[in-house]
């Protein structure tokens, strides 16, 4: 008995992975069970394939660059604890973290990690700046083939030339920042986990 | 379409692992169009966070798994997160196998043979009979009682309720499916025709055995493909009052009976009245859902008959037709939506066929066409303006 998902995490992971991403134990071994049984070649991590089984996201227009956000730079496989550290980002900002020990470091889930992992969405290539190419290829993404490609290029100019304040026609992440200061990215970039 | 997806997860509140917000992808992105901008960097939020809800908790992949039990049942196969099983627990589990292996198993096993031979040996010889009313008397006896003693070999508590509703001749009877043991369950209560594919080996005989004594329909696995060649058969048979009524599961796929899928517009294109049934199985004691991608379907019956029991409700709901003005795909969402609610079971517009194969790109093209539209949509305002 007992050779099931839960057994197969260890008491001293649990407690890693509360640390570095404030999840409870509860919540852990639940979303243990979860990526379990996402993981169908039961070889303890996820490829994207078995992220694009699950029909909500396949029909998602960003489902690719989200899946792609769960993977470290070059590598085709996601362990537990990669994976929980991305969800991580997805957690509510509660009061009691905003006194927390700053020599902590900034927890996953802070306003400036959220607004940083939406920026990731956009800024493909990691070189810290959205270029015009990358803003218009996740236009393209999410209108499909409705809009022309004069329109969607007015779209981007308009948006890049709204955003940039240094003349670089990119968008930096401080200038990504900017733009969102009164967007309330707290609630929308959170999932209410429960307990 | 699209509005009917968004509005399915408003109701998904109960117990998981995520709570979802009810909110449409208009709504949200109406907020932020107060600023007047056409395209907000914002806009990704939406899509972004519920690509990451669907990774933690999603409608669809749980369905073609067995429920999850808030208890352990003493079953082996359903443990799944009961991490800490204690010594008491253990021996009452120990004993639990004793008695199920050792003392159940072995008679469920004689009485399951005994139902099938007796099926296969008795339509065979009925089939000599002329065709008349003593045929099919006798044909409706010998199946009811053979399907009786398979009932009993399952140990399978069956709670009927509506019996007033029960099928009649020259309709279809659609219900949920979530195993092979369905049909057992019915055709117990009740005399079908059948409709299937035709297998090889011992399924194959019993098959063919039966269409000796009552008129199935069983299809060559090449005839399967043409639709038309189906439904003319099928209204052949709903035309001939004389005939039994016939039993379809429209999912086309087991399901884990905690939902009920798709149901494939087919059989409601006939014209023929139709009788809803909805089947729920407790799975306390024994869970019913055959997951045919992990198990084939001897360790199934295994696992069937070394279980505690089958208990499930039947309700026989009462016949619908098709309405004027409603094409088939409404129609079939409305039995569904009857299905439903009367087995307490989630409504679903996703597709069975999901359990093997992709979802459809057009999927993914509506909620473009949507994002789209809101867009272009501001553009157009503000020209007026």
């Amino acid at each position: 008995m007992g050779s099931r998902a839960s057994s197969l995490l260890r008491e001293e992971d649990i407690e890693e992975i509360k640390k570095e991403t404030g999840f409870s134990h509860s919540q852990i071994t639940r979303l243990y069970s979860r990526f379990h049984s996402l993981d169908k070649g039961e070889n303890g991590a996820l490829s994207r394939e078995d992220f694009q089984r699950i029909p909500e996201l396949a029909i998602n227009p960003l489902g690719d660059r989200i899946i792609n956000a769960f993977f470290p730079e070059g590598e085709d496989q996601v362990n537990f604890r990669g994976f929980m550290r991305t969800l991580a980002h997805f957690r509510p900002v509660e009061d009691n973290e905003k006194n927390k020990d700053p020599s902590a470091g900034e927890p996953l889930n802070s306003r400036n990690n959220k607004l940083l992992f939406a920026f990731r969405l956009y800024d493909l290539d990691r070189d810290d700046k959205i270029s015009r190419d990358e803003l218009l290829q996740v236009l393209r993404m999410m209108v499909g083939v409705n809009i022309s490609d004069e329109q969607l290029g007015s779209i981007a100019d308009r948006t890049i030339q709204e955003a940039d304040t240094n003349g670089d026609m990119c968008i930096s992440f401080s200038e990504f920042i900017k733009v969102l200061e009164k967007v309330d990215v707290e609630q929308k970039m959170s999932i209410r986990f429960l307990h | 379409n699209v509005v009917l997806f968004f509005c399915e997860w408003a109701s998904r509140f109960f117990s998981g692992i995520i709570a979802k917000e009810p909110t449409s992808l208009e709504e949200e992105l109406k907020e932020i169009r107060r600023s007047g901008s056409k395209f907000a960097m914002s806009d990704i939020f939406y899509f972004c966070r519920r690509g990451v809800e669907s990774i933690v908790d999603d409608e669809v992949t749980k369905r073609f798994t067995a429920e999850e039990l808030e208890s352990w049942n003493l079953l082996t196969r359903s443990n799944y997160n009961v991490q800490h099983i204690s010594t008491r627990l253990t021996v009452l589990w120990g004993l639990g196998v004793v008695i199920r292996y050792c003392f159940l198993l072995p008679l469920r096993l004689t009485l399951a043979i005994t139902g099938v031979t007796l099926l296969v040996v008795f339509t065979t010889i009925i089939g000599f009979l002329p065709n008349g009313r003593m045929k099919n008397f006798l044909s409706e006896k010998v199946h009811l009682m053979c399907y009786r003693i398979c009932v009993r070999a399952l140990t399978a508590i069956i709670t009927y309720h509506h019996s007033e509703n029960k099928p009649k001749n020259g309709g279809i009877c659609v219900a949920n499916h979530t195993s092979p043991i369905d049909v057992i369950i019915l055709a117990s209560d009740g005399c079908y025709a059948m409709v299937g594919q035709i297998h090889g080996g011992l399924m194959g005989v019993i098959q063919r055995s039966m269409v000796k004594a009552c008129p199935h329909i069983w299809f060559e696995r090449s005839e399967v493909k043409d639709r038309h060649l189906v439904a003319k058969r099928l209204s052949d048979h709903v035309e001939d009052k004389s005939k039994l009524p016939i039993l379809i599961f429209p999912e086309g796929t087991c399901i884990n009976n905690t939902s009920v899928m798709m149901f494939k517009k087919g059989s409601f294109e006939i014209a023929s009245t139709i009788y809803p049934v909805a089947i729920k199985y407790d799975p306390r004691f024994g869970d019913a859902f055959w997951n045919s991608s992990k198990f084939g379907m001897v360790n199934y019956l295994l696992h069937m008959m070394s279980s505690w029991a089958i208990v499930c409700s039947v309700w026989y709901l009462p016949p619908m037709n098709r309405q004027e003005g409603e094409d088939a795909v409404q129609f079939a969402n409305r039995v569904k939506a009857a299905i439903a609610r009367q087995g307490g079971l989630v409504d679903l517009l996703w597709d069975g066929g999901l359990k093997r194969s992709k979802v459809k790109e057009t999927f993914k093209e509506e909620q473009q066409k949507l994002y789209s539209r809101i867009l272009v949509g501001t553009h157009e305002d503000r020209s007026r303006s």
